[in-house]
């Protein structure tokens, strides 16, 4: 069946740019409205909308091959270019898609979790802060990366500190978020500024045609590109600019933990990949070295680093945090090993991680949303008392652990080959020492909870008390999602290795 | 839609032994223990033709399955094991077991289905299937099997994994081709190859798990057990190794040695199972001379093989059925009670004894002829030597002391009706496979290749009866003058004591010592550990150096840091 002829072809055409103006108008009209239900059924409409227009881009993509977009007719240069390929399309698909399943998970989670007048702002804020991703996946215009960025990064400040109604912590970790945000978006733009010192355009593709050009450029260009990793960096929370995110992640409103762990790095990646590959390119000196030396370095330094803190954490929620930012060492020791196969390893792990710990965080909410439970020793018993919730928490912990058939398998296995196929054997042993990590970080939570015996209240044991429906179905829908694509279930498995081997062809230059 | 004729028989019978396993009425799962095997033999039957036939074919994970592969060598094997099913069905018929019904199924498909795998990856699986199904049947026979089930189990994984390793390695030498035809020892995945079908098939010194398991397992157990594991390991070697000078030896070697502890070995099921090791040394003998008329011995003697050593296993199993031992210290006389079964042993044993017009004397004569014409004296002596042995203890011996003998005293009924015609169409079978006018001349249609053989000339008949007799006499004489090892209560114990006592020895030895060292070493070990622990805690916990909330200040230098760095990196290179 086509599925792509469903769609109207003018939604096809705009597409690009609807999947950005409408979650922004929509979080400007959702600010002032007067109800919380509204304010959700407004959330939930809007990305889900986006989920298909993003879903036909992708099919559209797929069929037709790239297409730039051209916002309001003015060609690029001049104008602003959003462009939709093989690297984007699957992005914008995996951020609105996480971002339906959190509005899903978010109606029962805000009631508990956000003060009642605040409930439309943050339904708001969250719109916005989806718009940004978006904006800074689809576009084509290197300044308006910026700005999403900042748009992104702003509304997440202030829905992180929304936490405060649950934990008064939040709004140290949320300022601590907003002092580095802005540091890693300031030294983005500096970047910037140089990068137009020496090409004096700000599209992409024109910014790579010149650098091309000029052989790489002068010293501006690698200033530019060094200002621009170590921006990037800092949001992706690449060892050691990560501090922000364990107070972020695990203080925000869970929902929001979910959405950031999920999508708000995975973004920054993107652009790593975006300008490292197609506006700079690897066959630079100052490149290339920078990738192999810096960004591999603290990428094997941060899995290890990270995985051993995950170990000794008390708190769940940090927990999977720390293992979050060893889950990036993974990703940029796929890029930097800059091969075909290690870009799509790590384009794939990137997805994977999304759908991964997007469940982990998911399960991880019902359990607060039940039984306000964030500390690892509170784990005991929880199969007995939530087995629906647990199971799926455990599917998920087995793929992050990279357990065959799960989505986690998938993609380790894909990078460690690669790492292979370059010599890099102790990348390899790496990769395996830090499974270990994980088996001892996860297994600790699942042992306690499988083999616990559940609590007593009040000299009785704690009953069954199941997450609501709304909790239940976007974590199995990812639970679901893992072992699909670790088994190859509907085609899954393959479908996403073909998108990452796709984007790794676009990135190193043979075309979508 | 898939096509039926694509499908395995074997899974045939794996899917009604799965069906088995959650059927609760008896009359059902007998009808279907009988029927899966014909229905299998039917559709062999329907798939074969005349040509090699190839189907099944599954790509999964990249790599290709080969499901299905029925050419003239795994046809034999394949109508044999549904024979055998069939024959171990009717056996069966009493026993009211779900769990040996389920399994005994699963196994006779996992064997089928192994036979026709055309893929080393495919025969994996079934490999493993046998030994998994099986050990149940292991298990059956009381609590004393417990034991030598894990053994039993322990052993065949093990062979499964090595099979899996070898043909990990072999495929990958070969550019990732898993197909299942001549390997040959020439490389490593070969040589790990044998080694796998070596232990399933009981080679020297791999063979202990025949004699500790099949006397252990159920009556009905070691009947089925003792047709499916040992042939489809011989198939395989078969397949694989054919012409293997080594394997001449090895055979000669297995044909030899179990005759001296078959003499001595006071269970009698326990003397059938070493006589099985000394059978299969024979085929694995003429498997390495591998000329064609050799491998037609290997498939005449492979089917004549199933059908008689089943046939012994099958009286031992009734006249054990009835009295409930089947040591020889024990039995005597039985013939008086028991008639039929001591006829039908009779028969069995001089099949296996290679009486002429008995089954094993056509197909075994091909074997010697085969190394004599390859020029092969030694292990020919060797053969010949065992030829006689066999006429020993399983020729003589079994029967000898079950049912002649001193009487035991032993007043019991006949063995029931469903043994009697199980055991009188094996023995119907063992005659018209050898029956001079019309007989062997059926068996031979099936062989491989071309045969062109003469069993009954003169001199073949007066030779074999001529070792046939001197072996009588030898017997005779010894139990004149009272120099036959006589029938004692004893376990013979030949190189599984490295494992059953020496390992067992060993392993509580270390255990002991660790218990020790342990107590001992507790002070050190703690303060090393917890001093390890200790230190990772200090520095990775929430408490921890590492984690201790970085101010906004330090983490901006870190920022600005990371920047000197990169741009460090890049200026200098």
């Amino acid at each position: 069946m086509d599925v792509l002829s469903l769609f109207p072809a003018w939604l096809l055409e705009h597409g690009a740019a609807f999947a950005i103006v409408l979650p922004l108008l929509m979080g400007a009209i959702t600010a002032i409205l007067p109800s919380r239900t509204l304010a959700w059924w407004t959330a939930f409409i809007v990305t889900l909308v986006v989920t298909v227009t993003s879903f036909g881009l992708v099919l559209n993509m797929l069929s037709e091959g790239a297409t730039i977009y051209s916002m309001g007719g003015w060609d690029p240069p001049h104008g602003i270019s959003l462009v939709v390929d093989a690297l984007s399309a699957p992005v914008l698909l995996l951020i609105s898609a996480m971002a339906v399943l959190t509005v899903v998970y978010g109606m029962p989670a805000t009631v508990a979790e956000v003060e009642p007048k605040k409930r439309a702002p943050f339904y708001a804020a969250f719109l916005i802060c989806f718009a940004g991703l978006m904006g800074m996946v689809v576009t084509g215009d290197a300044f308006n990366v910026f700005v999403f960025l900042e748009v992104s990064s702003i509304s997440t400040y202030a829905l992180v500190a929304m936490g405060s109604a649950r934990d008064r912590r939040a709004l140290t970790a949320s300022y601590n978020y907003l002092i580095m945000g802005s540091i890693g978006a300031t030294f983005f733009v500096i970047g910037l500024g140089f990068l137009y010192m020496e090409t004096g355009t700000l599209n992409m593709a024109d910014m790579a045609r010149i650098l091309a050009d000029l052989d790489g450029g002068s010293r501006v260009a690698k200033v530019a590109f060094g200002f621009i990793i170590v921006g990037l960096g800092l949001k992706l929370a690449m060892f050691p600019l990560h501090t922000w995110l364990p107070g972020a992640y695990a203080y925000a409103p869970s929902m929001m933990t979910i959405f950031l762990a999920s999508t708000a790095t995975k973004a920054a990646l993107y652009l790593l990949l975006r300008f490292s590959f197609t506006i700079f390119d690897p066959s630079f000196d100052y490149v290339g070295v920078l990738m192999k030396y810096l960004l591999v370095g603290v990428g094997i330094v941060g899995m290890i680093f990270a995985s051993l803190q995950a170990i000794f954490q008390t708190d769940v929620r940090r927990t999977l945090a720390f293992s979050s930012v060893a889950q990036v060492g993974y990703m940029l020791l796929g890029v930097g090993l800059a091969t075909a196969a290690g870009l799509a390893a790590g384009y794939l792990h990137l997805l994977n991680h999304a759908i991964i710990k997007g469940g982990l965080f998911l399960a991880l909410g019902a359990f607060w949303y039940r039984f306000g439970i964030t500390r690892i020793d509170d784990f005991e018993g929880l199969s007995k008392t939530m087995p629906l919730t647990m199971a799926a928490f455990t599917v998920s912990a087995l793929s992050l652990i990279g357990v065959p058939f799960t989505a986690g398998f998938v993609s380790k296995v894909n990078l460690a080959t690669a790492a292979a196929d370059k010599g890099w054997w102790w990348a390899v042993g790496v990769i395996v020492v830090t499974s270990v990590l994980a088996i001892i970080y996860m297994g600790r939570i699942l042992l306690l909870a499988y083999f616990g015996d559940a609590p007593e209240i009040d000299g009785e044991k704690a009953k069954r008390n199941e997450a609501p429906l709304m909790m239940l179905v976007p974590m199995w829908v990812l639970a679901i999602m893992s072992i699909a694509i670790g088994s190859n279930i509907f085609n899954l498995g393959d479908n996403f290795v073909g998108a990452a081997e796709a984007a790794a062809r676009l990135l190193l230059g043979g075309g979508a | 839609m898939i096509d039926i004729l694509q499908i395995n028989p074997g899974l045939w019978i794996i899917l009604a032994g799965i069906i088995c396993a959650f059927m609760p009425v008896g009359h059902v799962r007998k009808t279907l223990v009988l029927l899966a095997p014909l229905f299998a033999g039917v559709m062999i039957f329907q798939i074969y033709g005349a040509q090699e036939v190839i189907g099944g074919v599954i790509n999964y994970a990249g790599i290709e399955f080969t499901t299905l592969r029925i050419d003239r060598l795994s046809m034999i094997w394949g109508y044999l094991f549904c024979l055998a099913g069939v024959l171990n069905a009717i056996y069966a018929l009493h026993e009211k077991c779900r769990i040996t019904d389920s399994s005994a199924l699963i196994y006779t498909g996992a064997a089928i289905a192994g036979v026709f795998a055309g893929d080393l990856l495919t025969l994996f699986i079934f490999w493993e299937l046998t030994a998994l199904s099986s050990v149940f049947l292991v298990w059956k026979g009381g609590e004393r099997s417990y034991a030598a089930g894990l053994r039993y189990l322990a052993v065949h994984v093990f062979s499964g994994v090595l099979l899996l390793a070898g043909a990990i390695v072999y495929g990958r030498a070969n550019g990732g081709d898993f197909t299942f035809g001549h390997i040959g020892l020439d490389s490593p995945g070969g040589l790990m190859l044998l080694l796998a079908m070596g232990i399933k098939c009981g080679f020297p010194l791999f063979h202990n798990w025949i004699q500790d398991a099949y006397p252990k397992a159920s009556i009905t157990g070691t009947v089925i057990l003792s047709v499916f594991t040992t042939k489809l390991a011989l198939y395989a070697i078969a397949r694989g190794f054919a012409g293997e000078d080594i394997l001449i030896y090895i055979g000669a070697v297995m044909a030899v040695f179990p005759v001296f502890f078959a003499v001595i070995e006071n269970d009698l099921r326990r003397v059938l199972a070493y006589s099985l090791n000394n059978q299969l040394g024979f085929m694995v003998c003429a498997i390495g001379i591998g000329t064609p008329l050799a491998m037609n011995g290997v498939a005449g003697q492979v089917i004549t093989h199933v059908i008689f050593k089943g046939l012994l296993f099958m009286t031992m199993g009734a006249v054990m059925f009835r009295t409930g031992t089947a040591k020889a210290s024990e039995l005597g006389g039985l013939f008086r009670s028991m008639p039929f079964t001591t006829v039908f042993c009779l028969i069995g044993a001089g099949s296996i004894a290679a009486f002429p017009l008995l089954a094993a004397f056509v197909t075994k004569s091909m074997i010697l002829s085969a190394a004599l014409e390859e020029h092969l004296y030694i292990p020919l002596a060797m053969l010949l030597f065992a030829s006689a042995g066999v006429m020993e203890h399983s020729g003589i011996k079994v029967p000898y002391f079950t049912f002649f003998s001193h009487d035991s005293g032993r007043r019991v009924k006949e063995a029931p009706w469903n043994m009697l015609t199980a055991m009188g169409l094996a023995s119907l079978l063992c005659i018209v496979f050898a029956f001079p006018f019309g007989g062997y001349q059926l068996l031979y249609s099936l062989l491989p290749y071309e045969v062109n053989y003469h069993p009954y000339t003169p001199d073949h008949v007066i030779f074999q009866l001529q070792l046939l007799f001197a072996a009588i006499t030898a017997f005779c004489v010894l139990k004149k003058y009272g120099l036959y090892p006589s029938e004692k209560r004893a376990e013979v114990i030949d190189f599984d004591w490295t494992y059953r006592k020496l390992g067992l020895g060993i392993a509580r030895w270390i255990g002991a010592m660790w218990t020790r060292l342990s107590v001992n070493m507790t002070g050190v070990r703690k303060t090393c550990v917890d001093g390890m622990g200790k230190k990772l805690y200090q520095i990775f916990s929430p408490a921890g150096a590492m984690s201790a909330a970085a101010p906004s200040g330090l983490a901006a230098v870190l920022t600005a840091g990371m920047l000197v760095i990169a741009l460090l990196i890049m200026f200098i290179t």
